[in-house]
């Protein structure tokens, strides 16, 4: 039976969204499935369609990468070839998680889980320590910016629960950790397939002081993940009534990306700089004093100035960058090469307008981390460092400062792809 | 805790940025509307959303004519409480016209020919973005879908070569005659929506709530009897107390045994349920992949 789950309980529950990376055999697979089954959140119907399944291709136990992948070709072929979000619950906290492949076209779906996540579990095989795709993933956490890193180190079973082992690879990768760019590294030693350290502590590995990993799902400080210093309110809809009750009602929805706004603060706008005070946060419970990330919201202003889809709610004191030449850590994610002088759409937060390439400074190794800056040509799954002209200013941040005011895509202007996302610098 | 929002609050948020998303760049939104409680709750946060204007989109119902006549009734109130406009496609219409052809046998369902009526009905309106209830953790081929998901001109779903989605960047870019499905309750689990009712106070219609009905069993699912399903000489109905967890046909919607008549017990039982809602549905069990092919032919 599920953990009844209180209606007090659920008022108070938060939500933590995580990616997962790895490939078919470091036992990722097992360990989702075992987050799930221990959580109560495998249905019986779904537990026996797979158990049906796993045992009709006879392969041993229960093959928990068939709730995942849910694809007819991934299923034909074992393999997972896409995103997919999978959800469980605790009375603590409400889990999403983005399961990303290992290995085809590994970089676009794991900068996709990555781009929402709050943490990241990597997942080490303690048999062979650090590998080419540990540093991968954790290159792209670092990137994306996602505040919270945990490396489970698995198959704990399989080297004795030793504790040298568990040592040494943490040392090997707080050593490689040094180089990127994360604040919050934890650390657990556990095997997937037998349940320690997993929801329940080890009996195996009495020498481990820390949590469990759902200890740490459950209680990993996600309150200050969003920018709450940075008042940035990109405007997404205007809301005109039209209707006789709310004749002159002008409200700016949108989503705030960063800081507090509150009643009768002093804002500017932007492109035009005008200055104005808030009249009015509305949702419809009514008026709300303050609104902060990641609430949706409208915006009414003491003066009416013409203000659009595109433009921004900002404090005076504290603008955004405002240019029309970036510089991107850019992914791609097409077929067709990255153009230099080619020109693109750019998505940036609630506005488009055109770009063009200027120049690819250097290709990333994100293997090795090496810059290489003679072989420049940009293809699928690459990361690179590019200079972008846009067609008009636009109102930024640094990713690292603000990952929702600092992100873009790039739309191919014929067939409409979504064909990279990129880190403003 | 001071700037934090519980995860239902989060949720909410995110689907009413999808909706206004959805307002901003599309020029002829549409909200598909089945009756069943995750069409409800789309409704409902549409209207929050863009409160205090009216919700600038109509709803299509596509209609099998094999409704619960509870849902229809909920339907038309509904409708009239938003003032909205009121879309029906009928497939009763299409199976008229020499459109589609009726299935026969006692396992006869009108579940398919719905994806005709759909498309004939986005093409005739001209709709470039239906807004669907569906969430991931439905079912396995919906666990892969996109907030905003491209469909070519054939209203045909591509798996394999989606469009990556990051951050709060939807791209919705797309040629003349290419349309969108898009799904802003995608991150809504089942007992969210059961939570978010009842913290909302929202009114459901009585199909889901613990009733007595005449019902039968067939292959393991609880069908309520009814004048579109033929019973097979073996079967026999009898009154049983029974709620529906989705709400679709009456000739494939299956009921749970159940006493839950009020949303309080919902949630309790949704909590405590070890079967998933989708296993009481017979269209599902046609194949192991039968939501994929469906969703490719343009299935919502």
């Amino acid at each position: 039976m599920k953990k009844g789950i209180t209606l007090d309980e659920y008022k108070k529950m938060d939500l933590l969204r995580f990616t997962t990376a790895g490939s078919v055999d470091d036992g990722k697979s097992t360990l989702i499935g075992r987050l799930l089954y221990d959580s109560k959140s495998i249905f019986e119907d779904q537990y026996d369609a797979i158990k049906e399944t796993s045992e009709r291709r006879g392969e041993e136990g229960v093959n928990f990468a068939l709730l995942t992948d849910g694809l007819k070709a991934e299923r034909e072929q074992g393999i997972t070839i896409d995103v997919a979000y999978r959800y469980f619950s605790t009375p603590k906290r409400k889990f999403i998680i983005a399961d990303t492949p290992g290995h085809i076209q590994y970089t676009r779906n794991m900068v996709t889980g990555a781009s929402t996540a709050n943490l990241a579990l990597i997942l080490i095989d303690a048999r062979h320590g650090i590998v080419e795709q540990t540093k991968r993933h954790s290159f792209i956490a670092s990137l994306l910016q996602i505040p919270h890193i945990v490396i489970c180190i698995n198959k704990m079973d399989l080297v004795d629960y030793s504790e040298e082992v568990y040592e040494k690879i943490k040392e090997d990768f707080s050593a490689f950790a040094s180089k990127l760019d994360v604040n919050d590294i934890h650390f657990v030693p556990i095997s997937a397939l037998k349940g320690d350290n997993v929801v329940d502590e080890s009996q195996n590995m009495p020498w481990f002081k820390g949590s469990t990993l759902m200890y740490l799902l459950e209680n990993v400080h996600i309150g200050s993940d969003h920018n709450l210093i940075d008042c940035r309110f990109p405007v997404q809809f205007v809301i005109r009534p039209y209707q006789d009750e709310y004749h002159d009602y002008r409200g700016y929805a949108g989503r705030v990306g960063g800081g507090a706004f509150k009643k009768g603060d002093e804002v500017m706008l932007l492109p035009s700089g005008f200055t104005t005070k808030i009249a009015k946060i509305d949702t419809f419970e009514g008026e709300v004093e303050t609104a902060f990330p990641p609430m949706s919201v409208t915006m009414l202003l003491e003066d009416n100035f013409d203000l659009s889809r595109g433009d921004m709610i900002v404090r005076e004191n504290n603008v955004p960058k405002n240019s029309q030449d970036l510089e991107v850590m850019l992914c791609w994610f097409n077929d067709r090469p990255l153009r230099v002088k080619g020109k693109y759409v750019i998505k940036h937060t609630t506005q488009d307008a055109m770009c063009i390439i200027k120049e690819i400074r250097y290709k990333m190794d994100i293997n090795t981390l090496h810059r290489n800056e003679e072989d420049t040509t940009v293809g699928m799954n690459d990361i690179a460092r590019v200079v972008i002209r846009t067609t008009k200013p636009l109102f930024y941040d640094s990713y690292r400062r603000n990952r929702i005011t600092g992100s873009i895509i790039l739309v191919d202007e014929g067939t409409n792809e979504t064909m990279g996302a990129g880190m403003i610098i | 805790m001071k700037y934090h929002l519980t995860h239902l609050k989060e949720l909410e948020a995110e689907s009413i940025f999808i909706f206004r998303e959805v307002a901003a760049q599309f020029e002829r939104p549409v909200l598909m509307f089945s009756g069943g409680k995750d069409s409800i709750l789309m409704t409902h946060l549409a209207r929050k959303a863009f409160f205090p204007a009216k919700v600038p989109f109509p709803l299509l119902h596509v209609d099998t004519g094999h409704n619960f006549p509870e849902a229809i009734e909920y339907r038309d109130r509904l409708v009239t409480d938003l003032g909205v406009k009121l879309m029906v496609g009928s497939v009763q219409d299409a199976i008229d016209s020499g459109m589609v052809v009726e299935e026969t046998g006692v396992n006869a369902s009108r579940n398919g020919l719905q994806i005709a009526t759909l498309l004939e009905a986005l093409e005739v309106h001209k709709f470039d973005a239906a807004m669907g209830g569906a969430r991931r953790d439905e079912e396995k081929a919906r666990a892969k879908e996109r907030f905003f998901s491209h469909r070519d001109e054939f209203g045909q779903w591509d798996p394999k070569n989606q469009r990556p989605e990051l951050w709060n960047i939807f791209n919705g870019n797309k040629n003349m005659g290419e349309h969108f499905r898009v799904f802003p309750i995608s991150n809504w689990t089942e007992l969210d929506v059961w939570q978010y009712m009842l913290i909302e106070g929202i009114e459901l219609p009585s199909l889901y709530f613990a009733h007595q009905r005449e019902c039968f069993v067939r292959d393991g699912v609880i069908l309520a009897k009814n004048e579109f399903v033929e019973m097979k000489p073996t079967e026999k109905a009898e009154m049983m107390t029974v709620r529906f967890r989705t709400m679709g046909d009456m000739t494939c919607t299956g009921a749970t045994l159940s006493e839950a008549d009020t949303l309080e017990k919902i949630v309790q039982e949704v909590a405590t349920t070890r079967i998933t809602e989708r296993g009481g549905r017979s269209d599902d069990k046609r194949s192991e992949t039968a939501m994929e092919d469906r969703k490719k032919k343009g299935y919502f």
